[in-house]
């Protein structure tokens, strides 16, 4: 792999640019690999990296029914923050974050980390108590965030309307090392680094089967022909439990879609993420100047990449009170992305009642702020059998009634 | 926008006027079942992408519980039934096989 870097620029531009490599191949699969990680999104792909980086265990594919980054990884709304309420979570959360700060040099890749800041709007009392709560609770775990006024937010954003007659803003847990990423750089700059190191990203090709022997894993079938592998990693957000059945176990998830709609650019007028829990919305600006905007899931098992109507007018609805700008705005594209809900609204990083095979699943509506830290663990799963930051995100918990309750500590929005 | 019939009070009723309820037909095991059976009642679910019988509340008209078979994945409805029924209908059944005829009921 040539390196990216400025002088790369400068040679090529000397080159009429006929000197760039492909920034990943695309081979024939093998007959049989250590590893196999069935979904190249970003959570697989950063899963295929670590194992890779930190393990050393190189002769791994990854398989994926459409292209890389093409499901959730490029559907989301780019959110990075780790202010969660409970231990495991934040844990695995602030790990994802602070990887994001220097991943862009780890992969020789810019992946537009922006770490502009995210503010959580308390515009109920009970939601200022929340807050200041997890407050307290990040500040035990290491994470930087502090309960800030309803001045200091609008210091921050003068474009919110902090008086709103209905959900008036009182305060916000601040986050100053939050921010956001370009999310389809997070997929291609791990796909290009896993390609480095020698794996094979095999794209179109979907998996149709998991094949057993005496109760472990032996490999794929897929509509390429079996792939054999000794370990499995099953990383496919929506579909787990689709892929969950061919393997013979059964997954405490549903899968809803989860909406977003971005505006037609305009110039700078917000320049932190503000994610708004009682109205269900959030919002930031991306480098084109489109207002993004995050909204609500539909509330019945819906495997369409749509969702309801009704969602984007309800969100939509409740942000124009806190920005009243926003009205004037027209909106260029909806889309919705199918995310898996566990019964806590906690991920699933576990090892499955199949021998050699792992499921990191579970992410529902906040994925992408995760996806180095999940990759970072679930590799150490797969590769040791056991995680620290993992440890807690086994499937055995629901069994067990030992929830990860982030439905009751984040509100909603996620 | 989805648009259920409630079975009850006869209204065609769209989706905002409804309240999801989730999966239908969970079987809830009695005294001494185990942990498996319980983790199984309360979380375990085939979430499957095609067929799905749900539980639905008209919560903004009659506020009665009726049950829908629906397709997950192409949002087409098969019909809505009474709550009061362990299993679906013979004639639910058969609207889905009409359209779907190599799904069976698991």
């Amino acid at each position: 792999m040539r390196k990216y870097s400025a002088f790369a620029v400068a040679r090529e531009a000397f080159r009429h640019h006929k000197g760039w490599e492909r920034a990943w191949t695309s081979p024939e699969p093998k007959a049989s690999y250590d590893a196999i990680i069935v979904g190249a999104g970003g959570h697989g792909l950063a899963s295929a990296y670590y194992l890779g980086k930190n393990f050393g265990i190189t002769n791994v594919a990854v398989i994926e029914k459409g292209w890389l980054g093409g499901g959730n990884t490029g559907r989301n709304t780019t959110i990075i923050r780790s202010n969660y309420l409970q231990d495991p979570s934040a844990a695995i959360y602030e790990k994802a974050r602070s990887l994001y700060e220097t991943l862009s040099q780890d992969l020789n890749y810019n992946i537009m980390f922006s770490p502009r800041g995210v503010i959580m709007l308390a515009q109920t009392h009970h939601e200022v108590r929340g807050y200041i709560r997890t407050a307290h609770a990040n500040a035990l775990q290491g994470v930087d965030t502090r309960f800030i006024d309803k001045h200091e937010v609008k210091k921050l954003v003068p474009i919110m309307n902090i008086e709103g007659p209905r959900y008036p803003v009182l305060g916000g847990l601040w986050q100053p090392r939050g921010g956001t990423a370009r999310h389809d750089a997070v997929a291609w700059g791990y796909a290009r680094a896993c390609s480095d190191m020698g794996m094979d990203i095999i794209q179109q090709t979907e998996v149709t089967g998991v094949r057993r022997e005496c109760g472990a894993v032996a490999g794929v079938e897929t509509t390429r022909g079996f792939i054999g592998c000794k370990k499995l990693g099953i990383v496919v957000a929506g579909h787990s439990g689709v892929v969950a059945e061919m393997a013979g176990f059964r997954l405490p998830l549903e899968s809803v879609p989860l909406q977003a709609l971005v505006s037609e650019p305009i110039k700078p007028c917000m320049d932190v993420v503000v994610m708004a829990n009682t109205v269900h919305g959030y919002l930031s600006q991306s480098d084109k100047g489109e207002m993004v905007i995050g909204g609500g899931t539909d509330s019945h098992n819906n495997y369409t990449q749509r969702g309801s109507f009704h969602h984007v007018e309800e969100t939509v609805r409740a942000l124009v009170e806190t920005f009243p700008m926003l009205s004037r705005l027209k909106m260029l594209r909806q889309w919705g992305g199918i995310v898996d809900v566990t019964g806590d609204r906690s991920p699933i990083l576990s090892k499955t009642p199949v021998e050699g095979v792992f499921i990191n699943c579970g992410w529902g509506t906040g994925g992408f702020k995760a996806i180095p830290g999940s990759g970072w663990g679930f590799a150490e799963l797969m590769a040791k059998g056991h995680s620290p930051l993992t440890a807690e995100f086994g499937m055995e918990r629901f069994k067990e009634g030992r929830f990860i309750d982030e439905s009751v500590a984040a509100g909603v929005a996620h | 926008m989805l648009t259920l019939t409630c079975p009850v009070c006869g209204v065609d009723a769209c989706e905002t006027e409804l309240a999801a309820g989730g999966e239908a037909h969970l079987k809830r095991y009695g005294p001494g079942s185990t942990d498996e059976q319980f983790e199984d009642y309360l979380f375990m679910r085939p979430n499957v992408k095609g067929v799905h019988f749900e539980r639905w509340r008209h919560a903004m008209g009659c506020g009665k519980w009726f049950l829908a078979a629906r397709d997950t994945a192409t949002l087409e409805v098969f019909g809505t039934y009474a709550a009061q029924t362990t299993e679906p209908p013979a004639e639910i059944i058969n609207a889905i096989k009409a359209k779907r005829p190599d799904w069976s009921l698991t």
